[in-house]
């Protein structure tokens, strides 16, 4: 069943174990109010990581997931609320915006042959930049409640965010697990040389992966800006971090070929209980940083010793 | 009337000229084994034939048909396949994925969502090629990577067998099979003759070329030097061409 759905034993335990311990050392954990903050907190980087996913799986790297994500944040806010257009562009901005940020990384990777790498770092800082220069470095305030919505709700008293990254996610994983485009992916990341002899149009595929990956970044920052009421030019800050590593420990394979977008759900859980837990244990954000990143080195750590145990 | 037939092929990397203008005919059912040295342009010439490379100079034609500007997949499509030395294989995915890759059978999922691959009938289908060619393998839901080179080998032929081949370009494909695995991709060449198919058969191993081809072409520094009869050669012949010693 588990391997039916593309997810690993592994990761589930551990965002098991890991909820079973933060239950016992705080009571408030397993209060309705915080799982409903967890999968909150979750829902916004959750939606970078199906993006990192799909990169990641194909044997790319998109390293300006979070820095896309403010742009498409600042973006969005400044049409409907600088420029005063219907309160639609701000949906229409932040996924255009994250969509053409991505295809300018998919096109100097496939046509430039710049490592994927080089590109993403690149774009990391161009579009943090761009964001700060729209915004003029300030917060854009007031949306309309049409996009408030979209972050602050709670039909069926479940929160909005949570809605879009459930059909995010499971759109994502009939495409990555299902369609030809899934199948492509993973072949492309598993031995390009074998993808392109078969006749898939690798560049294309490229292209649309980091167009995907773009794609994501918009929605969270959509999901961002609604749930601050805010285009915020700092959104998304050290998000691909999260979101990498959310990919990873789901069971993404660094180096392409595999990846599943219910396994990086569960890793996203993960990185949500923990930094959920941590704020509980009133433990400081500094150290929850270098947690993260002990995380991302020891999942692919695992990975290593496990690959090579089997080869 | 030819199947293949290549009229001036040129390619250089560079500096380098690995094909030096190229004229070669292969007609159905031949089987015509492809030799020459290291750097004779041997396989440069097979990646261009199935698309892989693009061509400085020259034109390919398949069934009268110019195919020379062709993307791979589209060439794939009209029957041109090739197995790979390293056999381009996608070492995670499973057999039958592989089998299929770049050709995968779609249906609508609950009779309306579009694209969705039809897992099943990849698999029954995979499983009838693999019954078919004979071979040993445990299931074809293990991933690629985990089979010996033997059973790598066969994934690689059922895949090029699945889609009805006109002609298939074989690379160096016992190069790394044992003795009686050897037997079986010859006879499976057989086969493929028996069915209709052409095949150009690359090896280092002349025994094999000799067991297996009706025709030997030999090539050397980018340029046919001779095409050859069996029934009217002989190994050291072939080898003083191959070696650049023959007249």
């Amino acid at each position: 069943m588990l391997s039916r759905l593309h997810i690993r034993l592994e990761s589930l335990i551990v965002l098991v174990v890991l909820s079973a311990g933060m239950a016992l050392l705080s009571p408030v954990f397993l209060s309705v109010n915080n799982l409903f903050n967890i999968i909150l907190a979750t829902a916004t980087f959750g939606v970078l990581a199906i993006g990192a996913t799909f990169v990641i799986s194909s044997a790319g790297l998109d390293l300006s997931l979070g820095s896309v994500l403010g742009l498409s944040s600042v973006v969005g806010a400044a049409l409907v609320v600088t420029l005063e257009w219907p309160w639609y562009f701000a949906i229409l901005g932040s996924l255009i915006a994250g969509t053409l940020a991505g295809a300018v990384n998919g096109f100097i990777v496939t046509r430039g042959m710049v490592p994927a790498f080089i590109v993403t770092l690149g774009m990391l800082g161009i579009a943090r930049g761009l964001a700060l220069i729209i915004s003029g470095g300030r917060g854009i305030y007031g949306l309309p409640n049409e996009i408030l919505f979209l972050g602050q709700a709670r039909p069926l008293g479940v929160p909005t965010p949570v809605f879009i990254l459930a059909l995010v996610a499971i759109i994502s994983h009939y495409i990555l697990a299902h369609t030809r485009f899934g199948h492509h992916t993973l072949a492309l990341g598993d031995n390009e040389a074998a993808a392109k002899a078969t006749g898939i149009d690798i560049n294309r595929q490229r292209m649309l992966l980091y167009m995907l990956s773009g794609l994501m970044a918009g929605i969270a920052g959509l999901i961002f800006t609604a749930r601050v009421n805010t285009g915020d030019p700092t959104a998304g800050l050290n998000y691909e971090l999260l979101a990498i590593t959310a990919a990873i420990i789901g069971g993404t394979n660094l180096f392409g070929g595999r990846g599943s977008i219910l396994g990086t759900m569960i890793g996203a859980l993960i990185m949500g209980v923990l930094q959920n837990g941590l704020n509980l244990l009133a433990v400081q954000a500094y150290y929850q940083q270098m947690a993260i990143g002990m995380v991302l080195i020891a999942a692919v750590w695992l990975d290593q010793v496990r690959d090579r145990k089997r080869s | 009337m030819a199947l293949l037939s290549l009229k001036g092929l040129k390619k250089s990397f560079g500096s380098i000229e690995v094909l030096r203008g190229i004229d070669l005919e292969i007609n159905p059912s031949e089987v015509v084994g492809l030799v020459g040295d290291n750097g004779a342009g041997k396989s440069t010439l097979m990646k261009s034939i199935t698309g892989v490379y693009s061509l400085d100079e020259g034109r390919i034609g398949f069934q009268n048909q110019d195919v020379t500007t062709l993307p791979p997949g589209e060439r794939r499509a009209r029957g041109i396949e090739m197995i790979y030395q390293d056999l381009a294989l996608a070492p995670q995915q499973d057999i039958a994925n592989n089998i299929f890759l770049g050709r995968e059978p779609t249906k609508r999922l609950w009779g309306f969502l579009p694209g969705f691959v039809d897992k099943e009938k990849i698999d029954a289908e995979a499983l009838k090629m693999i019954d078919r060619l004979g071979a040993r393998i445990p299931s074809i839901h293990v991933p690629v990577g985990r089979l010996s080179g033997g059973q790598q080998q066969t994934v690689a032929i059922a895949r090029a067998l699945t889609f009805d081949p006109k002609l298939v370009i074989m690379d160096e494909p016992t190069a790394a099979l044992a003795v009686r695995e050897v037997e079986g991709v010859l006879k499976l060449i057989e086969q493929m003759r028996d069915a209709g198919i052409a095949v150009i058969l690359i090896s280092h191993r002349l025994n094999d070329i000799f067991a297996a081809c009706q025709r030997i072409v030999v090539l050397r520094r980018g340029s046919v030097i001779a095409d050859l009869q069996r029934e009217a050669t002989d190994m050291n012949e072939v080898v003083s061409y191959i070696v650049g010693a023959h007249g």
